[in-house]
């Protein structure tokens, strides 16, 4: 009894395993005609509501612009599951098995930051389309950014902090296992202390791992330093656990971040408690600013039609799809390395979050960023602010 | 921070470790049950943490039946499990190493887990609120969630009954006695697949409160939620003496003090909370191999 059933067990090892080589390798046969671009993202773990958002901005424009070169653009989609040592493997994966000649992604920093020297020694180019941490394509000539950067956003919200909420005292809850986090509070820190002339502007730091769930420790501690606001960058269950604790605990001061809270997951688990948070992002769905932003939600509101708000991470999906084909386009070929040049020359390409123009780090540059609150269980647009 | 820690913060801070610690208690009763009978670590039993989460949820956000139903359905569903993951993934091994079974165990947890990432997605999940119960009441400074007065209430209640069953009850002696000699309880005529069944039962119904109680204190529910949770308690149950139910609750209520109280005391190095389970744990096997209350044996389950 204990033996055939063995052995069936491991024939449907064997088999799945075959299954899932040959889908692999079928499509890649025809090569020729096919043009493979990687989206390489968290599509489960923690960070899993965000990859899925950037992964339908990306498909979005794959279906409006399905051919570049007269040839087909194929779509390899590969979870990096939240997690840093998988997303090494996933990028390797997608350029060794899959031979995709430019990677989109990844939502979270840290999870781009790992893939950097896969992309960079492949010789691959990658645009990222939401990390906002400046380590993601410095010193890496493969890797490009849609996005804003964290010095740029610290700086905006440290002076939201202080101009429009008139903090004098600020609480900082940071994820440290998170290098987008990390940095982000300590850019945040930078500015607000320059700001306030004060340099003990920061009365408290509480510091948490990815998937934890009680806080009520620092929080308590949070509450005896007595904040005038508390800035908690970091992924959105655990800012949204967060919030809903402070509050519990009798903690009113507001609550401010950065742009990975615009999930919807950050307001279905934090209920009536994430009310009034408010958080930097990178485009507003009821204002676009291009033609091509326009385009945009016009498109995605008839692919997703009982969506309330488009958040902005789906549009940065788009415009890295859209601005990657533009470079294949220009480069003439499907050759990586030739990708890579006319990805390092974009300049006044119209994306739907702005105007962007690559510099020689490989960042977009792009000065204005956009204010959201949550007003009603929605993400409400509050205010843009440019800062030269 | 440390010397201007008022004692009212001091007091939010022992109210936050107590409920912390009887959740951690409530889980790593299942752990020492299992193997004070079966010398397994139960190394799936995170994952039935994480499914009960899933089954409240899904009775209570997705098909709207009255919380009482749904948490007697959840317990229902949970020993369920627990008895069947036994029944198939256990029970076939027993006479083979114990290595196998711990690696069916693992075995088990990673299915768990990635069968819940299948077919509830990776994404957060927002448990419902229960508003009586995480409305916070306020006495002088004090913040108290009612739930962190109910969570001690109930481990205590459950501890008790369970202490109760096992030393005045028939299965109770049947368990001790499969406890003591695998063998020889066997050779007596104790009904071993029965004990082992209901130490499954009671070990899941057991993490089914906890779930319960867990996600009414932190209301988001995730495929991996019973990863870390799970290995804590299991810590919990080994620093209280593996096979030792009070030892288990000490255990828990241990680690929840002194991880809460880390924080509080040293708040610079709250990054590293985690870790001090586990410099508890390397501490305590140091210098009582057994666990604060393994040595005696006596009440081994």
């Amino acid at each position: 009894m204990k033996k055939p059933l063995s052995v069936l067990l491991s024939l449907a090892l064997v088999v799945t395993m075959a299954a899932g080589c040959s889908s692999g390798t079928t499509t890649s046969s025809g090569d020729s005609d096919v043009i493979k671009i990687g989206v390489f993202e968290p599509l489960t773990g923690a960070n899993a509501a965000g990859g899925e958002l950037e992964v339908e901005g990306v498909e979005l424009a794959n279906k409006l612009r399905p051919e570049v070169l007269g040839k087909k653009v194929e779509l390899v989609i590969a979870d990096n599951k939240s997690d840093k040592a998988e997303a090494t493997t996933a990028a390797a994966r997608l350029i060794e098995k899959d031979k995709v000649v430019a990677i989109l992604g990844s939502w979270g920093s840290s999870l781009s930051i790992a893939a950097g020297d896969v992309v960079k020694t492949n010789q691959i180019p990658a645009v990222a389309l939401s990390a906002t941490n400046p380590q993601v394509t410095a010193g890496n000539d493969y890797y490009f950014r849609v996005c804003f950067l964290d010095p740029f956003q610290g700086t905006v919200m440290a002076n939201y902090a202080s101009k429009k909420l008139n903090a004098k005292k600020v609480a900082i809850i940071q994820e440290v296992s998170n290098d987008y986090s990390v940095g982000l509070a300590k850019f945040f820190t930078d500015s607000f202390v320059k700001l306030t002339g004060d340099p003990n502007a920061i009365v408290a730091t509480g510091n948490y791992n990815t998937g934890d769930q009680d806080f009520n420790g620092i929080l308590t501690n949070i509450k005896a330093a007595n904040p005038d606001a508390i800035f908690a960058p970091g992924n959105f269950t655990e800012s949204a656990l967060i919030i809903k604790q402070a509050r519990a605990l009798g903690i009113t001061a507001p609550f401010i971040g950065g742009d990975t809270w615009e999930t919807n997951e950050f307001i279905t688990v934090g209920g009536a408690d994430v009310e009034g948070a408010v958080m930097s992002t990178f485009f507003d769905d009821t204002n676009p600013l291009t033609e091509a932003g326009k385009t945009f939600v016009a498109e995605y509101k008839k692919a997703y039609p009982d969506r309330e708000n488009i958040a902005a991470v789906t549009a940065l999906g788009y415009d890295g799809y859209m601005m990657t084909l533009d470079a294949i386009e220009r480069a003439g070929s499907a050759d990586p390395v030739a990708i890579r040049d006319a990805l390092a020359a974009t300049k006044d390409f119209e994306g739907a979050t702005g105007m962007i123009t690559i510099d020689a780090n490989g960042d977009a540059t792009k000065n204005e960023a956009i204010i959201k609150t949550v007003k009603d269980g929605k993400f409400t647009y509050m205010d843009s602010v440019t800062i030269d | 921070m440390v010397v201007g820690m008022t004692m009212e913060t001091f007091l939010q801070q022992l109210i936050n470790g107590l409920s912390l610690g009887s959740l951690y208690a409530l889980i790593a009763i299942g752990y020492t049950m299992v193997y004070g009978i079966l010398r397994l670590i139960n190394f799936a039993h995170g994952d039935i943490f994480m499914m009960a989460a899933y089954f409240t949820y899904f009775g209570i956000a997705v098909f709207f039946l009255p919380w009482y139903v749904t948490f007697i359905i959840t317990i229902g569903l949970t020993i369920l499990l627990g008895v069947t993951i036994e029944r198939v993934a256990y029970r076939p091994l027993r006479d083979a190493p114990k290595t196998s079974l711990l690696i069916s165990a693992i075995g088990v947890s990673f299915l768990l887990e990635n069968v819940a990432t299948y077919l509830f997605s990776g994404k957060p999940q927002a448990f419902p609120e229960f508003p009586l119960l995480t409305t916070p009441f306020f006495i002088g400074g004090l913040s108290i969630q009612p739930v962190s007065i109910v969570i001690p209430i109930v481990a205590f209640i459950l501890m008790s009954a369970l202490l109760f069953m096992i030393n005045k009850t028939k299965i109770g002696m049947a368990m001790r006695a499969v406890a003591v000699d695998y063998d020889t309880a066997k050779l007596m005529g104790i009904k071993i697949n029965g004990v082992i069944s209901s130490t499954f039962a009671i070990g899941s119904a057991l993490a089914a409160v906890g779930a319960i109680l867990w996600c009414m204190k932190y209301p988001s529910v995730l495929p991996l939620m019973g990863v870390v949770p799970g290995l804590k308690c299991f810590i919990a149950a080994v620093i209280g003496g593996i096979g030792n139910v009070k030892g288990a609750v000490l255990g828990g209520l241990i680690l929840g003090f002194s991880e809460v109280l880390m924080v509080a005391f040293f708040p610079a190095l709250t990054g590293y909370r985690d870790a001090i389970a586990f410099v508890i744990l390397i501490i305590i096997l140091l210098f009582l191999p057994n666990g604060l209350l393994g040595k005696k044996q006596v009440e081994k389950v």
